[in-house]
């Protein structure tokens, strides 16, 4: 219902856990306080005290008083999935309420779901609110081969027809380009899958100049081309300058010198808080989702409430140097 | 005083629940001559229809400065336009331009209401959309069947919902405030038989060997011209939640069989209810009046419909007189009759609804707060 995008964790038990295909495995937790959940969400769970899994709701309850989740055994597991596939009824462990970066909107006059792998569990939900609201939906499963696949049949039970399998070992391979010459200006896109599908999708949607805001995937922010590090600013005809440090915005940085900026989201959206760069040595990292792709490769203004600099030296893993030497700088030109 | 005791239901109870089906107009209202604005459950609501006909309901705000979006117009295959600043947003709500960028803030949005055309009406969700299920929506069948004709209007009721659900649940009223048309006084002689579900609350009154009222007869005599003498009547008040009333209302000739099945000697109607609350003193109550017989007569779909209208214009003003004597009158309570039991289950089972909905709302706000 209102999720936010905040942690807050507690603890919760293991009610069951049983196969919900290779490799799958279906758990079902509840806490010590509701889980109020809805489609796209996922739970954090604690694996160990300094490693932390995000995993997809499959659905919930609607008291909360329960959240099924599915977890995929990774070959590569760094412990994660090993620690929840060994999960016994009546376990603990701590988990966060659910979490929204993958809400679902109704009211769009189509809609195409596809899910790939162990990403049904994220699609599976949506489908179900679809239907139930007589949406004009399409389901896409993507999978290796039918065993590997979740919750098959309750899928064909529920979606009949708007079901299309595309399995692997079958030879049937999606063909992403064949899919999205269907998708019109209106429908809405959900994917949660493999990156290399959900990568294919995007070249083919950009291709198709779909518009963007009808794409949703889950995201995690937008983290910038570059790790954070120090640089020096410098405000045009003012003597003031300070180090904004690597866990530092340039809007804080201006706070904490006494230099008064607008802004308002504080997440790189709305655009209030756009800078001239009057001098740069270094490149802007541009994180934030405001200026559009040509107008950021000019460098000229920056979302200085997210936006940072990065020294050329730094970019694509060079060695670690001297950091002064090195160091960035920004001016910035307050009209 | 609206504490909810374990057993009974406050007479005085005039919340609604979110998660619920309500009509927001009817089908031919919503379209793409005009944006209609209606609030529905203190929720404005913008509703249009897209180019492929699928009605929408966004709310009547725009994300920017909150313009009423029905003030605009509509753009694109499924979209609406802002009239102060021209951002336009889809039928998802999502918006799909912003003046003077290049880019469009993901956040920027309002919400789509879940939305279903069904029984010639525009039923829309206004509580959490992921919780909608179209199965819910009330069965008035009656409304787009071949087997059934009628009309019927809109009352713009200045009272609260649930005022309009009792009167609707206690047909008791009728001698009293219709006693011109359809009320009598073997309304009051005769015993009323209540039942009910999770869902629905059932009313049951059979009258047997009466005069027919004058509206009744006129009916009987539209399908038996030469029509003389008693009759046997019914009503089955039939509530489903939230806010539906279907009653089932005839006569036929004394004797013939109408009250245990066969109705051929007689004139069934269906009065179609459906009450959506606007806010606590307001509600728009939308009702038509369906006949299984003589379908082909545009004539008699007419004079029902006007004379049904006539006999709501007496509930109409009573129900605006009770709803200003509740503001004026604070600390009364209601006190209940026998004739009550029918609306006092709809409102247990509106409580309960409404209950469920806070609990889950409270839970929701602790978390909020230990977000913080």
């Amino acid at each position: 219902m209102s999720q936010g995008t905040q942690l807050h964790w507690q603890r919760a038990v293991v009610k069951s856990r049983r196969a919900a295909a290779d490799e799958i495995a279906e758990i079902v937790l509840a806490g010590e306080r509701p889980l109020f959940t809805e489609p796209g969400a996922h739970i954090d769970v604690r694996i160990a005290p300094d490693m932390v899994r995000s995993y997809s709701v499959v659905e919930g309850a609607v008291d909360g008083s329960w959240v099924k989740i599915g977890v995929r055994r990774s070959p590569t597991s760094r412990g994660g999935s090993r620690f929840m596939h060994a999960l016994e009824p009546g376990d603990h462990l701590e988990v966060t309420s659910p979490l929204q970066n993958f809400p679902l909107r109704v009211g769009a006059p189509r809609y195409v779901l596809l899910a790939g792998g162990v990403g049904i569990t994220a699609i599976h939900s949506m489908a179900r609110v679809l239907k139930r609201l007589g949406a004009d939906y399409q389901l896409i499963f993507v999978g290796r081969s039918r065993p590997a696949m979740a919750f098959l049949d309750e899928l064909h039970r529920e979606h009949g027809p708007r079901l299309r399998l595309s399995v692997d070992d079958e030879g049937d391979v999606l063909d992403v380009k064949g899919l999205l010459g269907q998708v019109d200006h209106s429908t809405e896109f959900y994917m949660c899958g493999p990156i290399r599908l959900m990568d294919a999708v995007r070249r083919a949607w950009i291709e198709r100049e779909l518009p963007m805001p009808n794409l949703r995937y889950e995201t995690f922010g937008n983290s910038g081309w570059f790790d954070p590090e120090e640089f020096e600013l410098r405000i045009r005809g003012s003597e003031r300058h300070t180090v904004v440090s690597p866990d530092e915005s340039i809007l804080e940085a201006l706070e904490r010198v006494g230099v008064e900026a607008m802004y308002d989201c504080r997440k790189g959206e709305c655009g209030l808080c756009v800078v001239k760069a009057e001098q740069l040595n270094g490149v802007i990292d541009h994180r934030d989702v405001f200026f559009s792709e040509a107008e950021k490769s000019t460098d000229t203004k920056l979302c200085v409430c997210v936006s940072r600099v990065a020294s050329c030296a730094n970019s694509a893993g060079a060695g670690a140097e001297d950091s002064a030497s090195t160091r960035a700088t920004l001016t910035l030109d307050f009209p | 005083m609206t504490d909810l005791s374990p057993s009974g239901a406050t007479a005085k109870n005039m919340a609604y629940p979110l998660n619920a089906w309500y009509v927001a107009g009817w089908d031919h209202e919503v379209n793409r001559k005009k944006i209609l604005s209606r609030k529905i459950a203190d929720r404005p609501m913008a509703l249009y229809r897209t180019e492929e006909g699928r009605p929408v309901a966004l709310t009547d705000a725009c994300w920017h400065r909150l313009a009423p979006l029905s003030m605009g117009s509509l753009v694109g295959p499924d979209g609406v336009q802002c009239p102060y600043h021209g951002l336009q947003y889809n039928s998802a709500g999502r918006c799909t331009f912003m003046p003077a960028q290049k880019t469009i803030n993901p956040s920027a949005m309002v919400n789509s209401f879940p939305v279903v055309e069904r029984h010639r009406f525009i039923w829309v969700w206004p509580g959490d959309p992921m919780l909608a299920d179209a199965a819910l929506i009330p069965d008035m069948h009656q409304m787009g069947s071949d087997e059934w004709a009628g009309d019927g209007k809109t009352i713009d009721v200045r009272a609260n919902y649930q005022l309009v659900l009792d009167n609707l649940m206690d047909l008791t009223h009728e001698e009293f405030l219709h006693s011109s048309s359809i009320g009598q006084k073997e309304l009051s002689e005769s015993d009323i038989e209540v039942t009910h579900d999770d869902r629905t609350v059932t009313v049951t009154r059979f009258m047997e060997n009466i005069d027919a009222p004058p509206f009744w007869l006129k009916n009987m005599r539209d399908k038996f011209p030469d029509f003389e003498g008693k009759v046997d009547r019914w009503q089955i008040i039939e509530f489903q939640m939230p806010s539906t009333i279907c009653i089932d209302v005839g006569v036929a000739k004394a004797g013939t069989g109408g009250l245990t099945g066969d109705r051929s000697q007689g004139v069934n109607g269906y009065v179609m209810n459906t009450i959506s609350p606007v806010d606590q003193a307001n509600a728009m109550y939308y009702w038509a009046f369906m006949r299984n017989y003589r379908l082909e007569s545009q004539r008699i779909t007419t004079e029902l419909r006007d004379g049904v209208h006539g006999v709501f214009a007496e509930d109409e003003e009573m129900l605006t007189a009770q709803q200003q004597a509740i503001v004026d009158n604070p600390d009364h309570e209601f006190y209940n009759l026998n004739i009550d039991a029918g609306g006092m289950w709809v409102r247990r089972l509106i409580q309960r609804a409404v209950e469920a909905e806070r609990t889950m709302l409270a839970s929701d706000a602790d978390l909020s707060d230990a977000k913080g």
